[in-house]
């Protein structure tokens, strides 16, 4: 008996480590609780005035994360004075990603001059919650009286490398439908990027 | 005399440099157009970029299955998904340091949701990524492959 409890719990370890499931639109957006690079924690309670949050899972090795920087910046920018602030969270590993540990988060805040939070997900365990894919993750989440609910999840537009003006600002289109008090048109798309770094027994 | 081979020279030239190992653009109907065409071929179409390195790693286990396998009816084509703007400067000197044999294309889609549909619905849009075709069968894997577990997939797709 004691065998196949085993057996039956190792395969469902192996099942959900090798899945991870996106979070779908209209649910409750997971808590997070993390480490800033200013060594404080930061969590959506920090922001009683915010009508609601850009989370962007990124980091700092990715080409595409590299290539939307200054995009999430410019998001910031627009869209904290509406009351939809950027929280960025680094989503990989430490080790298996070593440009991307907490000193390194640090120095790239800095170089680049981010305006928003940039957060440790030691542990891996917001990312797993959120099911954030690939780097960049966006996930816009606004405050109603449910609670903090998912309103879209993906990329921040169909365009990477910035070159095609006609664009689909996916993040931006959705922002400018909740600020008017509508639901996003589109609400999913494809989080195109690197994957994220699992810890070593942790495939995504 | 001399003029004659001057002439012949530099009239061989152009092929010479086109012959070489070298990149091209491929829009996804260009693509689909190549798999229709070969019915009896087996494609492995192995998604990568130049900066990914798991990718990078898994290269040289399709090198080696094309190469192994150079009797058999597959044809391995290798996709980078680099910007377009990294042809000239990344993707052709990758090729050559690496001295790869596949055929290699770079993508050359504007709408990335829009790809990554076309090639597998399923596709979250990260690389290393693998489609096999044959006829009007796909498998499409999304992730890392060692050799023996290419070879494995190969096999059984085939």
């Amino acid at each position: 008996m004691k065998k196949y409890i085993t057996i039956c719990f190792t395969f469902f370890c192996f099942f959900t480590k090798a899945q991870v499931i996106t979070i779908a639109p209209g649910k409750i957006a997971p808590d997070i609780k993390l480490l800033n690079i200013d060594d404080k924690l930061v969590s959506f309670n920090d922001y009683p005035s915010a009508k609601g949050f850009i989370v962007v899972f990124t980091c700092n090795t990715c080409p595409y994360s590299k290539a939307y920087e200054q995009r999430i910046i410019e998001l910031n920018n627009k869209y904290a004075a509406l009351g939809f602030p950027v929280i960025a969270i680094n989503p990989n590993d430490p080790e298996a990603s070593p440009g991307d540990n907490f000193a390194k988060m640090k120095q790239r805040a800095k170089s680049s001059k981010y305006n928003f939070p940039y957060l440790y997900d030691k542990g891996q365990a917001v990312t797993t919650l959120y099911g954030a894919k690939n780097t960049p993750h966006v996930f816009i989440v606004s405050k109603t009286a449910q609670g903090n609910i998912i309103e879209y999840t993906g990329a921040i537009d169909n365009d990477t490398p910035n070159t095609n003006p006609g664009k689909t600002r996916y993040v931006e289109e959705a922002l400018s439908a909740l600020l008017n008090n509508k639901k996003p048109a589109i609400t999913v798309t494809k989080a195109i990027g690197c994957r994220v770094s699992w810890k070593k027994d942790k495939q995504g | 005399m001399k003029n004659y081979l001057f002439i012949i020279i530099l009239f061989c030239l152009p092929f010479v440099v086109l012959s070489q190992k070298q990149a091209y653009l491929i829009t996804i109907d260009e693509l689909n157009n190549r798999i229709d065409k070969g019915t009896d071929t087996t494609y492995i179409i192995n998604f990568w970029a130049t900066w990914c390195a798991p990718c990078i790693k898994e290269l040289s286990h399709f090198e080696k299955l094309g190469q192994q396998l150079k009797t058999e009816k597959l044809k391995v084509l290798l996709i980078s998904v680099d910007f377009k703007s990294q042809l000239v400067s990344s993707v052709i000197p990758f090729i050559k340091r690496k001295k790869l044999k596949s055929e290699v294309f770079l993508l050359d889609e504007e709408n990335q949701q829009e790809f990554i549909e076309r090639i597998d619905t399923s596709w979250s849009g990260s690389i290393p990524a693998t489609l096999f075709v044959k006829n009007n069968r796909r498998k499409f894997i999304e992730k890392d492959l060692t050799y023996d577990e290419l070879a494995e997939e190969y096999k059984s797709f085939n």
